[in-house]
């Protein structure tokens, strides 16, 4: 399967999906210009991955800031992870959050309540 | 322009500097708000706040506050002009900083017939307390749909939170089919 590798800029975050490695992983700011069209590929890729899945599937999130419009395609991805787990796959989300950042913390938890997924919650210490 | 003009227009300038210093502005622009001009000011005014040593916490608030206000701009603010020339996506925004906090405002025209729909999601908003915005913002993600400007109804759910204030707006009269919106938020610096 093609990996998906987006490097961060200041308004976009690094997407890494790379199911032959193991790592799938969101980090960094989202504010894109256009989020449907940066999300796109992504939930693409997604669909795709669910049609041929590894065994277990750890999802991480480290963003340290999105804006609202972001906030819900991260949920349509996350919505991605309760298919796949309803379809009986092991999936897992790792939330990271910077230790004093509540709100980012909330967020998780509040995704965390919206979908059916087993949530980590990880707390970092901004270097 | 003549000498009286020049004289005229240097005392307005004057007059407009001094009237930003009494109301604290640090940051005002009146046009169309595009996504440089959204990331520019956010980066202006995170770099500001860094050098004055604001908290992680008042720096987080502003920049989500900064960037919804920017973006309702951006996304809802209607057109005005003649029919030849028409402005749509414009807007004032400015940035003051109080003692005790900062305020983002910002003023754009708005179509009479959306008046009384945006009247009833910002009073609604302001009926909530924390429980009830974090429930109606996960309701909202939920079901909303992304518009075709890319808004999910998402801004204000979301300034109301950031700032745990009421929202601040009032309608002015332009003309028979238009107002001016004006929206202010304030974010307290001592958290």
């Amino acid at each position: 399967m093609e990996t998906i590798k987006i490097m961060g800029t200041d308004d976009t975050p690094t997407v890494i999906l790379d199911a032959e490695n193991d790592i799938f992983e969101i980090s960094g700011r989202s504010l894109p210009e256009d989020v449907t069209a940066f999300y796109d590929p992504i939930l693409n890729w997604l669909d795709e991955y669910a049609a041929n899945p590894n065994p277990k599937t750890i999802f991480t999130f480290k963003l340290v800031y999105f804006n609202t419009a972001s906030s819900k395609l991260l949920l349509d991805i996350l919505m991605k992870f309760e298919e796949m787990r309803e379809n009986g796959l092991d999936v897992l989300i790792k939330w990271y959050y910077p230790e004093d950042d509540e709100d980012m913390q909330e967020a998780g938890e509040e995704y965390a309540d919206i979908v059916d997924v087993p949530f980590e919650q990880v707390s970092y210490t901004l270097s | 322009m003549d000498k009286k003009n020049v004289k005229g227009f240097l005392e307005f300038v004057y007059d407009f500097y001094k009237s930003m210093k009494a109301h604290e502005i640090t940051l005002v622009y009146e046009g169309e708000i595009t996504h440089q001009i959204t990331k520019a000011f956010t980066s202006l005014t995170e770099s500001n706040m860094a050098k004055e040593e604001e908290s992680n916490t008042v720096q987080k608030k502003v920049f989500h506050v900064m960037v919804e206000c920017l973006q309702n701009i951006s996304k809802h603010a209607d057109s005005f002009g003649s029919d030849d020339f028409l402005f749509a996506g414009r807007g004032i925004f400015m940035v003051s900083k109080a003692d005790a906090e900062y305020h983002v405002t910002t003023g754009n025209v708005i179509e009479n017939s959306k008046i009384d729909d945006l009247t009833k999601i910002l009073d609604h908003i302001n009926t909530l307390d924390k429980e009830g915005l974090k429930e109606l913002y996960k309701t909202q993600m939920r079901e909303g749909r992304l518009s075709e400007k890319g808004g999910a109804g998402l801004g204000f759910i979301d300034i109301a939170r950031k700032t745990g204030r009421k929202l601040h707006y009032h309608f002015l009269p332009i003309d028979d089919e238009t107002h001016f919106f004006i929206l202010t938020s304030t974010i307290s610096r001592n958290e």
